[in-house]
């Protein structure tokens, strides 16, 4: 006795239409017999779940239009950018590194030379960088959302793809300002192509799960980088470390791809042992990042 | 029925201090490491509380198209629950099997970005919540209208008011469409005319026959739109049965709030280097601390406190909450001595006397702080501290009379009442004998 029930009809207050609503509506889709998730500790070896991210493919999309839409929003000169930032960077490298250092560039014209290089290269650096940083940028989504955290780092690299495509036009009136002609070596161009798209992410997302755990990756990236860019032959040609060194310059898997891209692009022939190494390394980085990425996920949530 | 969501013995535990709601650094985990040997010197306690459980053996079932609340104090485990049903964190032990497609609404609007515009961000928004692209596009008219931001539609969200970001966020979110959906404190934003739409367009959810999971404070939201509700309290499933016992449950002595409440340790009681509070304690007339108290009896609120910083004018206050949630009222101590006069160092009892026949039947649940006016000063504020019960028999000489129905309001004060009778021959025009 004593108390009021708040869902009993009462003489002061009509009974309310939603108090009805029992659980008797037999309304129900039928449930599948097998369950559609299971959340469970899972074990700490488990690679990416590729059918779950071809489901979420979607997600990747608006992910990369969202990062292309707003990288340049607000920006006076806009998509520009992407062209400005090799374009300013190979006259200062021909201005430093040709005119003042006198290197050689395997008898191309430097500026032309420096480009094919610095194209996957700013790619990959800023791709790298920005990838990196972006699973601790979206703590928002990923402490309120479910979805593959490797999309995260993938789109980063996949917008930073976009300005890749776009600094490559001006590859073309350069190609006709230095009169080099292009060969059919650069029916190969997908080959580089794809490698340095894979290594970006493959070393993105590794350092965007290590940041979450360590903020040090943020400082460490940008200098990282720079120093990464003088040990690959981005302003200068692989041809001049020495004979007996090449074979260790060559895990450096960038060297592969940047020859890659200046073979596919200026004639040069390919050197596929470079290429191949190159091509192992960045497959191994990829499993490896991977692997570390799912076992790090599970703990983004909690650490963020 | 079979369950669209079975959850088993889910457990969660989160490592304390390092790692837990901070990040570390290279150069702290380095750190650790050299430190490591010297802790065990410490007490060997605090292997133990270097972690802690938000959710232990937490098992329910869900069947599908049921309309469940999860209830609990803060810190109880209920966010960390439904996390671990959205996915986005793992259990640490335990298995959550589920049957249908999930979507989750932790926040409002997960995933805007202030530089894109409306229409972008339905998109993008639309894609981070799971609906598929073709879906969004479908919809998107209706999501438009729901906002009632048409005119707006093309220009960055950065430009919007929050309440134009909030509509917008909700139309999105209104129009999922999954088998399961999570609902945590959404509705605990926006003015009182949104919150009232944002309940309805729920209503509608759940009577389209769709299974919602809803983590709330609000407990007349709570009672209202789920029928069942489970209480969390200390990351174990403490109550699951219909909602208003839930609630009932949460807000009363179930959940240790009792009709007294002491703070031997001084150091550890609420308050700070002026005040600190040693006990609270809910009594009758005759000095008896008592849990149920008959409607018509005066209740005496009773704070004991300690003054430990002399020369601060201190009022204490109590907060009366219905188990509805609603603030019942408030009351400040108004007492001709102390008013306006700091007091000196030492320990006081003040008291509060809520007359007979003023309070509704039900139980309150009493939130308690000292604080001092001028300049405005909160020296503690303690929730929900002590809970009694209002008891109104039958007896016929309450506010209630003879009527022995539900009689909803939060007060039931005994009026007096004052009738005049004109009898009914005198008005008759004649004003003569009529036989």
């Amino acid at each position: 006795m004593g108390t009021i029930s708040s869902d009993s009809a009462s003489v002061f207050e009509p009974i309310s239409p939603t108090h009805t609503a029992q659980p008797s509506r037999e309304v129900m889709q039928k449930l599948p017999d097998e369950p559609v998730a299971i959340i469970q500790p899972s074990g700490s070896w488990s690679a990416l779940n590729l059918r779950e991210l071809w489901t979420y493919r979607e997600l990747l999309y608006f992910l990369i239009w969202r990062d292309v839409k707003i990288r340049y929003k607000q920006t006076a000169l806009g998509a520009t950018w992407a062209i400005i930032q090799p374009v300013f960077t190979m006259l200062i490298f021909t201005l430093i590194f040709s005119r003042v250092a006198g290197i050689k560039s395997d008898g191309f014209p430097y500026p032309i030379f420096a480009y094919a290089a610095l194209l996957p290269w700013i790619f990959f650096a800023n791709a790298v960088t920005t990838s990196g940083n972006s699973v601790v940028g979206s703590a928002n989504l990923i402490t309120k959302v479910y979805f593959p955290r490797a999309l995260i780092p993938a789109a980063a690299v996949g917008a930073g793809f976009v300005d890749f495509a776009v600094a490559f036009v001006m590859l073309l009136p350069l190609t006709f300002y230095y009169r080099v002609s292009l060969s059919l070596n650069i029916l190969l161009l997908p080959i580089p192509t794809l490698l340095v798209l894979l290594l970006a992410l493959g070393v993105g997302m590794w350092l965007s799960a290590l940041n979450v755990k360590y903020r040090d990756v943020r400082f460490a990236v940008p200098f990282m980088m720079q120093i990464w860019m003088f040990l690959s032959p981005i302003a200068y040609p692989s041809s001049v470390v020495p004979e007996r060194w090449q074979l260790l310059y060559s895990l450096n898997p960038v060297t592969g791809i940047v020859d890659g891209f200046r073979s596919a692009l200026l004639g040069q022939p390919f050197k596929w042992t470079t290429l191949g190494i190159s091509a192992a390394i960045t497959l191994g980085m990829l499993i490896y990042s991977s692997v570390t990425f799912r076992k790090m996920e599970k703990s983004f949530a909690d650490i963020i | 029925m079979k369950p669209i969501i079975k959850a088993t013995n889910v457990a969660k535990q989160y490592q304390l201090g390092a790692g837990q709601n901070s990040f570390v650094t290279l150069r702290e985990t380095l750190a650790g490491v050299v430190r490591a040997p010297l802790r065990r010197f410490k007490s060997n306690q605090t292997a133990s509380d270097n972690s802690l459980w938000a959710l232990r053996d937490v098992s329910f079932e869900v069947g599908a198209g049921e309309v469940v609340g999860i209830i609990g104090r803060n810190g109880a485990g209920k966010s960390t629950l439904l996390k671990v049903l959205a996915h986005i964190t793992e259990p640490s032990s335990g298995r959550v099997e589920l049957y249908g497609r999930i979507a989750s609404l932790l926040e409002v609007g997960t995933g805007f970005h202030p530089e894109l515009s409306g229409r972008e961000n339905i998109y993008l928004n639309g894609a981070i919540l799971g609906m598929p692209k073709a879906e969004i596009r479908r919809k998107f008219d209706e999501i438009v209208a729901f906002s009632e931001i048409e005119k707006f539609i093309d220009t960055p969200v950065k430009r919007y008011s929050s309440g134009m970001y909030l509509r917008l966020a909700f139309a999105v979110a209104a129009h999922l469409d999954p088998e399961i959906l999570l609902v945590d404190e959404v509705l605990a934003v926006g003015d009182a005319s949104f919150q009232r739409k944002c309940l309805d367009k729920m209503q509608d959810v759940t009577q389209a026959g769709r299974t919602v999971v809803f983590v709330s404070h609000n407990m007349p939201a709570i009672t209202r739109i789920c029928p069942r509700t489970i209480l969390i309290e200390a990351g174990r499933v403490a109550f699951d049965g219909p909602s208003h016992e839930a609630v009932r449950m949460y807000l009363g002595s179930g959940m240790g709030t009792n009709a007294a409440r002491e703070w031997p340790d001084i150091t550890a009681a609420p308050g700070n280097e002026v005040v600190r509070l040693c006990g609270i304690r809910v009594r009758t007339e005759d000095g008896k601390t008592c849990e149920s108290i008959d409607i018509r009896e005066p209740v005496g609120l009773e704070m004991e406190f300690e003054v430990l910083e002399a020369g601060h004018v201190l009022v204490p206050n109590y907060h009366f909450i219905n188990e509805e949630g609603v603030c019942a009222f408030i009351i400040l101590e108004h007492d001709s001595e102390w008013r306006r006069r700091p007091r000196p160092t030492g320990r006081y009892v003040s008291t509060a006397w809520i007359p007979g026949n003023a309070l509704s039947e039900g139980t309150l649940v009493i939130s308690a702080a000292i604080s001092t006016m001028d300049p405005v000063t909160v020296h503690f504020f303690e929730r929900d501290v002590v809970a009694f019960q209002i008891i109104d028999s039958l007896d016929g000489d309450s506010a209630r009379g003879d009527y022995a129905g539900p009689m909803p309001g939060i007060v039931r004060p005994l009026l007096n009442w004052t009738s005049q009778h004109t009898p009914s021959n005198s008005s008759s025009p004649s004003g003569g004998n009529t036989l």
